[in-house]
């Protein structure tokens, strides 16, 4: 198989519009002949749904949460960026696409990213026209902060809630589509296969969530857009039914899955406090503006801390390590994502974390609070310190936050060409779903632009040059291959309602995450990733031997929904190990740490693995196929990230 | 802590329900009131019985997904918190706790704790949006808009349509929930064009889906996990009179 990725040809600042140019139209009369599915509702799956119905197509969008606006894009907090330059401090549509090549490794593909940068700038101006509530300055202009590092201000925001009120514009033109009867939208409804004819997606079978119902739907394209797979982990920052399930059954029908073993660990989040703990609660990034990263200098501080011999206060100045700004003086606590992350791991592996399991670092903010006084700083962080006091009972006020990363974000996904389409003829991923532009490591405030910049401003056109070469015909759901695939989505529930074993679906799901998490999460190494592969296919094997699922399928049935999407993380997790044996280097989230500088940095091998490695599914059991998209950089210079 | 838990259980929407008690122990106080029931749905499950069934995704009190009412309050005792971030420290050891679903005729019952509330999202078709196509639009700067308005605008547009508004009221009213979106668009330029027939529509779209008068109690603003004011009915009614005062709805 020959990966095309169909970038255009031509100077990096013209192959958008000229690409505009040549692709296919579909008469405005025409396009009402024409019908697309939409999977997932968050800011890429809306966004597409609501402006495919404004063009004229027949939508079908679908969600398995209560409505579509519940899609968890809606718990992003930061905000999003956007190359307005409204700030005059030198940003432009060059500078966007540069840190977000550079901040993702270069790993990922240049022209997607420089479009990426160029649509950034409409995104915004749309959804001021949608009524979302951007903060603003006192002349009633537009605000912006810096984020995530970047040296320049172009991080539009919405308080603490960006991703909330960007979903609630794309919601309400999702709605506007709905009561015009061009979109169809099916809440409570979960994909659980694609249907392909004559090597053609062609539509999904689902499951209606309340009564079980296993239903066909059938199109001329099929747009997914089901977010990322974080949750393989089972602890993430992730909502509790954020799943791989659609994404993972289509690449079971032949789709390629891109860099599974890239993702990303957020350094701010609350740590875990019990086995009991569902989910992870991130602390956004932007507290690392003011506090500062510590943990006790010695392993003996930390052991009569964590037994509570003394307290936090107790430590003197000169017995704290600072460590982010002994090591990096030059970014010191505002070190990227990854880099963060990497560092709080060493110091707790040394034995100087804190908190009860010693798995934290402290972020403090007396400093602050003595440089700006208590009221400054609640005005900037009130909501987070509050939110932190709430789950933890703890004052972060009068004594340090504890922090831990936590997975975060998937770069990884379905891998899609220029169009955003897979090699599965027919068959798109937008958002968080596909693998296209972050590479190896994603900027803070970029997941919102992407899913937007997908859904409101290039599948719309690029789905068009599809359809316009795709005849009008429809394909009923009575042809065999939707029989074919209602059948085994059937045959696949009887036999997880079948086997009445003893240990429950969490159970599973807790025993791979951990696996996931202590041999594939911040810092690999060959050994532990074979381990981790063998520990994963036993773990499979014995889910499939000995899990409890009650009830039936046609009743709401909780459990059964969980087994079908962690029956598909097993099979996940065993090829986010095999992408992460197999890329021996280091880069951006995915850290091997036989590849590492004398000063424990991220060591890429550019020469080797400048590539995309898109896996081809060959059975359970059997390894997966790689499949090579060489990536080649002909306006930027790779080199080694450094922030010391 | 060791507690007394009483569950709404219902087969699915046409069977009756009853309440049912299940005595959980060893909880942490540190566990959040889902953790606590997920909890006990794992005990559930490995008796091999029918996990209680309760509506959560995000669990950070944003996605708007969970419910309950928690010892008759919508979304238990603690004020401006969602049933995911509430904490088991905020009971006692011993206590008996009452969960049941939000009640309303117009929120069916689909099984357990899980509601039907897919009339909210019709009262958004009906009107909750601006009409602007992607695309041709202005430049995001070329109508300022004061930092007083747009704050305010933004407070109403925080609401997370859970119902709890709903669940509190005595008259099962959605009146804060529409009133938030009716008043976030009317305050900004870019709503101010389908004012009128928004707040038409949306109203009428709420009285068809069966929610009930609003009798100016406040008890829904009262119950809200994120503060929308009592200030935005205010807003609705004035809004609503206007609109029907001159009404450009001629369908």
């Amino acid at each position: 198989m020959i990966l095309d990725s169909k970038i255009p040809e031509g100077n990096l600042a013209e192959k958008w519009d000229k690409h505009k140019f040549n692709v296919k139209l579909v008469n405005p009369a025409n396009k009402r002949k024409y019908d697309i599915i939409v999977v997932g509702t968050g800011l890429a799956g809306a966004s597409a749904a609501a402006t495919f119905g404004e063009l004229g197509y027949n939508v079908k969008a679908f969600c398995f949460q209560d409505s579509p606006r519940r899609a968890h894009s809606i718990a992003a907090q930061g905000g999003i960026n956007a190359a307005k330059n409204y700030q005059n401090d030198g940003d432009s549509i060059f500078r966007l696409f540069y840190d977000t090549i550079k901040g993702g490794d270069y790993r990922a593909r240049e022209a997607n990213v420089y479009r990426l940068a160029q649509v950034s700038v409409d995104i915004i101006d749309q959804c001021v026209a949608q009524g979302v509530p951007f903060a603003r300055e006192y002349g009633g202009l537009l605000a912006n902060r810096s984020f995530g590092g970047a040296q320049v201000s172009r991080t539009f925001y919405a308080r603490g809630q960006t991703g909330q009120q960007l979903l609630l514009g794309a919601y309400s033109a999702l709605n506007r589509q709905i009561a015009y009867g061009k979109v169809k939208m099916y809440p409570r409804t979960e994909m659980l296969d694609l249907v392909m004819v004559d090597g053609k997606a062609r539509g999904i079978v689902v499951r209606n969530l309340i009564t079980g119902k296993i239903e066909s739907h059938s199109a001329h394209a099929v747009v997914l857009a089901t977010g990322g797979y974080g949750n393989v982990f089972f602890l993430s920052t992730n909502a509790m039914g954020s799943n791989a399930t659609a994404a993972w059954r289509a690449h079971k029908k032949g789709a390629l899955f891109a860099n599974p073993c890239y993702t990303q660990i957020h350094p701010t989040c609350i740590p875990v406090s019990g086995g009991y703990q569902s989910k992870l609660t991130l602390m956004s990034e932007s507290l690392r503006n003011d506090g500062r990263v510590w943990v006790p200098k010695t392993v003996e501080l930390a052991q009569r801390l964590r037994k509570g011999e003394i307290t936090v206060n107790d430590i003197k100045e000169e017995d704290r390590d600072y460590y982010l700004e002994r090591k990096y003086p030059a970014f010191g606590n505002l070190v990227p994502r990854d880099v963060a992350s990497r560092n709080a791991k060493l110091v707790c592996d040394e034995g100087r974390g804190v908190g009860g399991s010693g798995l934290a670092v402290y972020l403090d903010f007396a400093d602050a609070i003595k440089r700006e006084g208590q009221p400054a700083i609640a005005a900037k962080y009130g909501n987070l310190f509050e939110m932190y006091a709430k789950i933890t009972d703890e004052n972060p006020y009068e004594r340090p936050m504890r922090i831990y990363p936590a997975v975060h974000y998937t770069m990884g996904g379905l891998w899609v060409d220029y169009n955003l389409m897979t090699n599965i003829p027919g068959l798109y991923a937008t958002g968080e779903c596909n693998f296209s532009d972050h590479g190896a490591n994603r900027l803070g405030a970029s997941a919102l632009m992407q899913g937007l910049a997908d859904g409101y401003f290039v599948i719309p056109y690029t789905i068009g040059d599809y359809l316009a070469k795709t005849p009008y015909d429809k394909v009923g759901t009575d042809h065999p291959a939707f029989k074919e695939a209602e059948a085994a989505v059937i045959a696949k529930n009887n036999q997880l309602l079948g086997i009445n074993g003893t240990r429950t679906v969490d159970d599973f799901h807790k025993a791979l995450g951990q696996i996931m998490w202590d041999y594939c999460g911040m810092a690999r190494n060959a050994e532990g990733l074979r381990f981790a592969k063998q520990e994963i296919r036993k773990l499979r094997d014995e889910f499939w031997r000995d899990v409890k699922v009650v009830g039936v399928n046609e009743e709401l049935n909780i459990t059964l929904e969980k087994a079908n999407r962690v029956a598909d993380f097993l099979e996940l997790g065993e090829l986010m190990v095999d992408d992460a044996l197999h890329r021996n280097e280091s880069c951006g989230g995915h850290f091997r740490e036989e590849y590492q500088t004398p000063e424990n940095e991220a060591l890429r091998d550019d020469e080797n693995f400048a590539y995309v490695a898109a896996w081809e599914f060959t059975g359970v059991g059997n390894d997966p196929v790689l499949h090579k998209e060489e990536l080649q950089f002909e306006n930027v210079k790779l080199t080694q990230r450094s922030y010391k | 802590m060791d507690l007394t838990l009483k569950v709404w259980r219902q087969k699915d929407k046409d069977a009756a329900g009853s309440m049912v008690t299940y005595p959980v122990k060893g909880i942490s106080p540190d566990m959040s009131f889902l953790e606590m029931l997920d909890v006990l749905n794992e005990d559930i499950l490995r008796r091999g019985e029918d996990p209680i069934a309760f509506d959560h995704d995000c669990r950070e009190g944003i996605c708007g997904m969970c419910s309950l009412f928690i010892n008759g309050r919508a979304h238990g005792p603690e004020r401006g918190t969602t049933t995911c971030q509430l904490h088991m420290r905020h009971f006692n050891d011993g206590d008996t706790i009452t969960i049941e679903p939000w009640r309303a005729a117009a929120f069916p019952v689909h099984k357990d704790l899980v509601v039907d509330r897919s009339a909210f999202d019709r009262i958004q078709q009906a009107g909750g949006y601006v009409s602007v196509n992607t695309g041709g639009v202005p430049d995001a700067n070329a109508i300022p808009i004061p930092k007083s308005i747009a704050d305010k605008a933004f407070d109403a547009a925080t609401c997370i349509q859970c119902g709890a508004c709903v669940a509190a009221c005595k008259n099962a009213s959605a009146m804060l929930f529409v009133s938030a979106k009716v008043s976030q668009l009317a305050m900004l330029p870019q709503g101010k064009a389908e004012r009128k027939t928004r707040a038409e529509n949306m109203v009428a779209q709420m009285d068809i889906e069966g929610f009930g008068a609003c009798t100016n109690i406040g008890s829904c603003a009262a119950e809200c996990p994120v503060g929308i004011s009592l200030e935005n009915i205010a807003m609705l009614r004035r809004e609503y009179i206007s609109a029907t005062a001159t009404s450009e709805n001629l369908a």
